[in-house]
């Protein structure tokens, strides 16, 4: 059993809290990578979406609904990280802690 | 074509009807659920992580979202769609930064969050401040397209509209607090996919269910143009501010962050995100097939003609595809969409004046559960009437900014002080007033100064600050504020009581 403040400080809530963020960081980049990388490319490069892939449909057009997925993507990865791992050393670093 | 549009048809009134009687019903029953403070701002906590997921789609898949962005696919093509990936793309920033420890650390509203290990009084007025400019220029946007769109649809004078809408949802929220206004909102978001996706389908039919079909007629009428980015985004430095407000913006509205503290723990959370992301994501991917079929089957010019802004077009093209009957239908989802919307943000509305300023600051959390219900109820109706108010104050006003303005507001003043409060153990009280304060009025000082208002609203030549959405700057200035001011003054006891908010932030011991 572990009092409040030793828990704080042990190396594994530390872990487990630096690990929090640097998944969210990490997907948060991405994020922002995927959606202001497409904003930037319809500013800059109009022609390379407006590039035929078939008889008319454009490549902004799956392009469009790419940026769409990869956000649902990026949120269920982050979902499957935490309910997997997360949640596994949440309730084990929780019931260290004395009530 | 021709169309009913406009004139209250049978089907039209019998689905709206159906809808109210639904609705009402749930209120009925919710009221009798809806005692205790926990019950009529939180729904007692025991929303699930799908249903919560259906009511966060609801409250912020507004008549706008699915109007406007068919409406805009209809009449500009392509543009429409670049447009629609900036209002899903905050969802994923709001699970990873702020929705588990936001549902772990408050109880009712943002600014628990904010005000949980600072001083509470000047804290609370500042988020309350934030929060309630948030809510109002939202509602301000939603009852205006409110009166205006029923006005298109069923013909009923906008003032009744704006009666109608806020008798109705002050029913809801007044009797049936959070319990009966996440109900409406799952109804009203199962109404709009479904609706939505037998429209898209129906459409698709008379293309062989081939998109590129569909694709190769918007081209044959429209020119290859309709299918390529056009004039919406030319300058990156406005699209960026405007993604950042769009992003960030979700992570500050009010009405959006109090649905996680209707679910029973911060996985609970977490999941309906997952949900929601997954709802509006589908519902953003089949709008714009909507919109091209619209600009195909109806016709732009008769869109434009019947509605300036392309609003009308979905529920044009749902009257050609499935004749007045369906016409009624789509009108009547629209109708419940901007009721559920404006229920939500009422609530949202009446908890930061009940539950921040009231009780927090003017009984310093001093008063019992009947008291705390009774003003809850009592801010209700005055904001239910003050919604009514501006709705019908705001009629004849350009309001096409005040949505791009509650966004600039929600990621300027809210977010940052809320992330900050969350991940920043040296945060101060002034920190965060600072933060919030400043955030709140450059952003709106700046949208008055930019091109969205100073020319097309008030007709100046030229404006004084380019950016059209003010968020790139008055977002960064008000983190950069937070950070000085917090720096400038220690204080000692809300790094003391960090360590105790880190357990409940990240292992949700003590969260309610």
């Amino acid at each position: 059993m572990k009092s409040t403040h030793e828990m704080l400080e042990s190396s594994e809530f530390k872990s487990l809290v630096k690990k929090r963020w640097t998944v969210s960081i990490v997907l948060t980049i991405l994020l922002f990578v995927v959606y202001y990388g497409y904003i930037i490319l319809v500013a800059v490069n109009k022609p390379f979406l407006a590039q035929k892939i078939g008889e008319v449909t454009t490549l902004g057009i799956p392009i469009g609904v790419g940026v769409i997925i990869a956000a649902w993507v990026l949120t269920a990865i982050y979902v499957v990280w935490a309910n997997n791992t997360y949640d596994n050393e949440v309730a084990r670093l929780k019931a260290l802690v004395q009530k | 074509m021709q169309t009913t549009l406009g004139t209250p048809t049978t089907s039209a009134i019998l689905f709206f009807l159906g809808i109210a009687a639904i609705t009402l019903y749930i209120t009925y029953w919710a009221a009798r659920r809806t005692r205790s403070t926990k019950e009529f701002y939180a729904a007692n906590r025991t929303v699930s992580a799908f249903q919560n997921g259906l009511a966060l789609s609801g409250d912020y898949m507004s008549a706008a979202s699915f109007l406007g962005i068919s409406g805009l696919v209809a009449l500009k093509g392509y543009d429409g769609m670049i447009y629609a990936t900036g209002w899903l793309v905050g969802w994923p920033a709001l699970i990873f930064l702020i929705a588990e420890p936001l549902r772990n650390l408050g109880k009712f509203t943002f600014a628990d969050v904010v005000a949980f290990r600072l001083r509470q009084t000047p804290v609370r007025i500042a988020a309350a401040i934030g929060g309630i400019l948030t809510v109002l220029t939202y509602t301000i946007a939603q009852m205006v397209g409110a009166g205006n769109l029923i006005k298109l649809m069923f013909g009923l004078p906008y003032l009744w509209a704006e009666v109608l809408v806020g008798a109705v949802m002050l029913i809801y929220v007044l009797f049936g607090g959070m319990i009966a206004t996440t109900w409406v909102q799952i109804v009203k978001a199962v109404l709009l996919v479904v609706g939505v996706s037998i429209l898209m389908l129906i459409i698709l039919s008379r293309f062989g269910f081939s998109p590129s079909t569909l694709y190769a007629a918007v081209a044959a009428k429209y020119t290859q143009k309709a299918l390529e980015p056009g004039g919406l985004v030319t300058n990156s430095l406005d699209a960026i501010s405007l993604g950042l407000a769009l992003m960030f913006g979700l992570l500050g509205l009010p009405h959006i962050l109090m649905r996680f503290y209707t679910v029973p723990d911060a996985k609970a959370a977490r999941k309906s995100v997952l949900w929601a992301t997954g709802i509006i994501g589908y519902f953003y991917i089949i709008i714009p097939i909507v919109g091209f079929g619209a600009s195909v089957l109806v016709g732009r010019d008769i869109i434009s003609k019947v509605d300036k802004g392309g609003n009308m077009a979905s529920p044009l093209v749902a009257e050609l595809v499935g004749g007045t009957p369906f016409l009624g239908f789509i009108a009547a989802v629209a109708f419940a969409t901007i009721l559920a919307v404006v229920a939500g943000l009422t609530l949202a509305g009446a908890s930061a004046l009940s539950h921040d300023v009231y009780v927090s600051v003017i009984k310093h959390g001093q008063s019992t559960e009947q008291q705390q219900v009774r003003v809850a109820r009592r801010a209700t109706v005055v904001f239910g009437i003050l919604a009514v108010a501006l709705g019908i104050v705001f009629e004849k006003q350009n309001v096409a900014f005040m949505v791009g303005l509650t966004f600039a507001v929600a990621c300027s003043a809210n977010f940052p002080a809320l992330l900050m409060s969350i991940v920043w153990r040296g945060f101060t009280t002034a920190g965060a007033v600072w933060s919030i304060l400043s955030g709140a009025f450059l952003s709106i000082f700046l949208i008055i100064i930019s091109p969205t208002v100073w020319v097309d609203v008030l007709k100046h030549k030229e404006a004084i600050f380019p950016i059209r959405n003010p968020a790139i700057v008055s977002m960064t200035a008000a983190f950069l504020i937070g950070i000085v001011v917090s720096l400038m003054g220690k204080e000692a006891t809300a790094e003391a009581a960090f360590e105790g908010e880190k357990l409940r932030t990240y292992l949700g011991i003590g969260a309610e």
